[in-house]
């Protein structure tokens, strides 16, 4: 189970120029890759979401640099790049019953798509995504996209 | 077993207390009207001779005198004394208008100091602690008020002053330092301080009390300091103008007790300056009754409380005043509504997700008062969905809406972005032109 889970880096921030710049760059300094990457806005703040290849580094130089920062669990979902793609996966999600909080998505140089979801319940989507045969992405092959 | 540095006059019955400031209020006046130009002149302008104070219910004949008094005679226009008797000078730092000064004779000192002897018992501290003094050291009677009182009582002063924060940590560690002194916003500070550099108040130092004040706060807020650190919170009160820092709660922790042969208070409502009766809040007067330099007769502090006479459970008999709600001169006026900044502290430190800095922006938009007050986000709450940090600021405005009266927007900043302060904190800012 453990290995189908994807960490997530959270930062609360202000909505304020200059933010994400000061986030990006202690990013580049501790030489983490981003994979994916959301801002989700909320009047006068926001929440920044990013999968990075060293969550785990990034988390303490964030953290350090005094981010109000947090991992959180969430799934990569592999699908089709192809019309219908992502509409496969919701098919499965709402007919079990699973509810995303949120999700974000961007495409592969492959023909495929990587769909990011957080859930309530993990355990029981990994479940699910599994009865029906769809590919979750690994925190090491998030690692080599 | 309770401690008292003058037993004899601590618990004194209330009678012969009252015997006392007739007494000295009697002498007081015609010291003034004798000594002070300024004072004659005020006497005489009111139509009042020393003569016609005969008794304490004739204080309310007496008139006010301000802070504004102060100002007009700097620097030292209201003193009593000549310049030889002056052993000390403290001044204001005029953040407000123009600075006020301060004298103090030989004897002004030592009644000072014995006023915080007495205070420094009634929560415990002697031979055996060790106080840090965290309070600036100069021309603020913080620091110097406080370190004569801890070394008349036997206990070992450290003069560390406000500011250097690694420092004081050190030193809190080195020298095991009992008990601290300084504004209880600095010493969340501090306390944020020792955290990030892996050390616990708790654990990891001797400290049992703090002594705070010079700004006002919260139950809510003491509640949290000792919660988060394990050490008793006390209270502490006075202002430089009636020499400084004065007088403390005492373990009990209800109420501050107020040397009735030394000071003689009374509250007034603050619009038409009537006397106020027990346990009615309004704005506290205090008149001098042993001091020679600089005797004050019904000065208007500024600090709004609640007068609580009768002995308290120490056995001390003196008046005592609640908490300091606020300062008159620290309201804020809303569209119209009156807002302390004391009440907003309450209502958030009522909120566990809400950390201890705050701050509160003023502003108008076209001719509108605006009230936002930030908050920071700690990692503890944080917890990625967007959608809890919205039930957290609509929490926070609801129950701010219901204690103030008035809506006030409620912004989640950063941590570490509302300014930590070394000594009093900037709780307000108001960007209104008026």
């Amino acid at each position: 189970m453990e290995n189908k889970l994807i960490k997530q880096i959270s930062i609360f921030a202000e909505n304020k120029a200059g933010r994400l710049e000061k986030i990006t760059g202690k990013l580049k300094s501790a030489n983490i890759n981003i994979r994916a990457f959301t801002i989700a806005e909320a009047g006068d703040f926001g929440v920044m979401r990013m999968v990075v290849d060293k969550p785990e580094q990034a988390h303490n130089v964030l953290h350090d640099a005094g981010f109000t920062v947090s991992e959180t669990d969430v799934l990569g979902i592999e699908m089709s790049d192809s019309p219908g793609g992502l509409h496969e996966i919701s098919t499965v999600l709402g007919s079990s019953d699973i509810n995303v909080d949120y999700a974000y998505a961007f495409a592969m140089a492959t023909q495929k798509a990587l769909l990011i979801i957080r859930v309530d319940n993990v355990n029981n989507a990994i479940e699910v995504m599994e009865n029906n045969d769809i590919k979750l992405i690994s925190m090491e092959e998030v690692k080599q996209i | 077993m309770i401690e008292y540095w003058d037993p004899l006059i601590e618990r004194m019955p209330v009678d012969e207390l009252k015997a006392i400031q007739e007494e000295k209020l009697k002498s007081l006046v015609h010291y003034v009207y004798n000594h002070s130009p300024f004072y004659k002149k005020r006497f005489d302008e009111a139509g009042i001779s020393p003569n016609d104070i005969q008794s304490l219910d004739d204080l309310r004949k007496l008139p006010f005198t301000t802070k504004q008094d102060l100002r007009d005679t700097y620097p030292t226009g209201m003193f009593c004394v000549p310049r030889e008797q002056v052993v000390r000078y403290h001044a204001s730092s005029g953040t407000t208008g123009k600075p006020t000064v301060v004298g103090y004779t030989e004897n002004d000192i030592k009644e000072w100091t014995t006023s915080l002897a007495r205070a420094l018992t009634s929560i415990g501290i002697g031979r055996d602690d060790v106080v840090q003094v965290g309070y600036g050291y100069g021309l603020f009677t913080g620091g110097l008020g406080l370190h004569y009182g801890v070394e008349m009582v036997g206990a070992s002063a450290i003069p560390s002053s406000s500011g250097n924060t690694e420092r004081q940590i050190e030193l809190m560690q080195d020298l095991g330092s009992t008990a601290m002194a300084c504004t209880p916003s600095y010493f969340l500070y501090v306390n944020e301080v020792t955290k990030k550099l892996g050390i616990s108040i708790a654990d990891d130092t001797k400290l049992k009390c703090g002594i705070f004040g010079a700004e006002p706060w919260s139950e809510e807020m003491r509640r949290r300091i000792e919660e988060q650190t394990g050490i008793k919170a006390y209270d502490i009160f006075g202002t430089s103008e009636i020499s400084g820092p004065l007088f403390t709660e005492c373990t009990y922790q209800d109420g501050i007790h107020i040397w009735a042969d030394q000071f003689l208070i009374e509250v007034i409502d603050p619009e038409t300056g009537e006397q106020l009766a027990d346990g009615e809040r309004g704005e506290l007067v205090v008149t001098t009754l042993a001091k020679e330099a600089l005797p004050l007769i019904r000065y208007r502090i500024g600090d709004l409380t609640i007068i609580r006479s009768g002995p308290c459970r120490c056995g001390r008999t003196h008046p005592r005043i609640m908490r300091i709600l606020g300062r008159t001169d620290d309201m804020l006026i809303v569209r119209g509504i009156n807002v302390f900044p004391g009440q907003v502290e309450a209502v958030l430190m009522d909120i566990p997700e809400v950390a201890e800095h705050y701050q509160l922006v003023v502003d108008r938009e076209k001719e509108l008062d605006t009230l936002r007050v930030q908050v920071e986000v700690t990692r503890d709450v944080f917890s990625d969905k967007i959608s809890d940090l919205m039930v957290l600021e609509k929490k926070v405005t609801k129950a701010l809406q219901t204690v103030l009266n008035i809506s006030a927007r409620v912004e989640l900043v950063e941590p570490g972005t509302i300014p930590r302060s070394m000594g009093k904190a900037q709780r307000v800012i108001d960007n209104r032109n008026i």
